[in-house]
């Protein structure tokens, strides 16, 4: 039996797909590029930065295309300026949430971030900064939380349940407030569940996860995810 | 013979490292060029007291961090035509604003620097400016018209963004900045 394949149109061009895949996996594979920040191929996606949203014809919503899957005569705009205007917007508040001082901060150089921000010309921001800070939890002899620089895209947590299969690291609170936490909120070093890994590092798209004393550049491995689930499907 | 005038620029130094004013000066051969153009009516590396009235574009590095600075600025804004914020303290507030973090940071800050790490005789300063509560970028203080990032912002940047406005074009810097 064949396999069914789903026809659409992503930015006025006719594409095939399998009925499966969501609407970023059609657009990758089809040459079309979405930005993305919390979504990592490998790990389920999650769809909470929004930085991949797009426009689906028919419906008044933006979608996120990392966690809708793809229909038969879809219509798909990925880069009106009304989306670009929305993009724009997050990334300024993203930057402006936490205390993301990229002179200072570990990643400087490795961030997807600041890559982003540079990307869409987001060279300042107009909201008011919260200036809360967070303590750091230096306490694993390895690895670091930075609390200041979490966007809370969740990588850490779904690479940690995922692909280690330990959930070590999972989310308190709700939103400005939310917190990555470790097993049930304590720190780093008394975790009995943490295997000391460093996939949660490996992933980190900002400098929040980071390696001690060794810049994110030497420790980051974003095709991580994609390389393991890949060998374990074998 | 028509005789254009020159762009009268202004730079001026807040609460920064100076790197950004290194990075200025930078441009190295492309700054006699520049100087064809453009005349420096006020500048920490030019010995001008007070900032001058019809300023066409000023370029500003550093946060705001004390009372001096603040109504310098809003001195600034008056009489400037064209304000660009140069470099992360300008545009983001970057290391400078850090002590926002901290209840009561203006204590946190001198106790810091003036009692704890010094050895001898140690006392708070008296005839320096006084340090605002919070730090601020340029554009929580007035209405910034233009915004180069990075720390610093590379030569090639900032001679770009000028001689874009002395053309008469606004620069679109987009993935040609970046923060840091």
């Amino acid at each position: 039996m064949s396999e069914r394949i789903v026809k659409l149109i992503i930015d006025g061009k006719e594409i095939f797909a399998k009925p499966t895949d969501t609407i970023l996996k059609a657009a990758i594979d089809n040459g079309i590029q979405i930005p993305t920040l919390c979504y990592l191929e490998g790990l389920t996606p999650h769809g909470g930065c929004r930085l991949c949203v797009v426009e689906v014809k028919g419906n008044p919503k933006l979608m996120t295309s990392c966690t809708t899957p793809v229909s038969n005569n879809m219509e798909i705009i990925t880069n009106s300026p009304k989306l670009i205007k929305y993009r724009k917007q997050i990334i300024e508040l993203l930057l402006a949430e936490r205390i993301h001082t990229c002179s200072v901060c570990i990643a400087n150089g490795s961030c997807e971030l600041q890559e982003l921000a540079s990307k869409f010309g987001v060279d300042h921001t107009n909201v008011s900064r919260n200036w809360e800070r967070f303590e750091l939890d230096m306490s694993h002899e390895r690895f670091v939380l930075d609390h200041n620089r979490c966007i809370l895209c969740t990588r850490c947590i779904r690479v940690c349940d995922e692909i280690e299969g330990v959930h070590t690291l999972d989310i308190k609170r709700r939103g400005k407030d939310s917190m990555i936490i470790v097993d049930l909120d304590e720190p780093w070093s008394a975790s009995y569940s943490c295997t000391s890994c460093g996939k949660c590092s490996a992933v980190c798209p900002v400098g929040a996860i980071y390696v001690k004393g060794k810049p994110l550049s030497e420790t980051k491995r974003k095709e991580l995810p994609k390389f393991i689930t890949e060998r374990r499907r074998r | 013979m028509i005789v254009l005038a020159k762009v009268k620029v202004a730079t001026v130094w807040l609460s920064g490292c100076s790197g950004c004013h290194m990075s200025f000066l930078d441009q190295d051969e492309k700054l006699i060029e520049l100087s064809k153009r453009i005349e420096l009516v006020y500048s920490p590396i030019a010995d001008v007291k007070e900032f001058p009235e019809n300023v066409d574009i000023t370029f500003i590095e550093g946060a705001v961090a004390n009372e001096e600075q603040f109504h310098l600025l809003k001195l600034i804004r008056e009489r400037t035509k064209l304000l660009i914020a140069l470099g992360d303290c300008a545009v983001t507030g970057n290391v400078v604003t850090l002590r926002n973090c901290f209840q009561d940071s203006v204590k946190e800050v001198l106790e810091k620097a003036y009692i704890e790490t010094v050895t001898y005789n140690p006392q708070y300063p008296v005839q320096v400016p006084k340090l605002l509560e919070k730090a601020y970028s340029i554009n929580e203080v007035v209405k910034v018209d233009f915004y180069i990032p990075g720390c610093p912002p590379s030569a090639d940047l900032i001679n770009y963004v000028i001689t874009e406005f002395l053309e008469g074009r606004v620069p679109s810097i987009e993935e040609k900045f970046k923060y840091g």
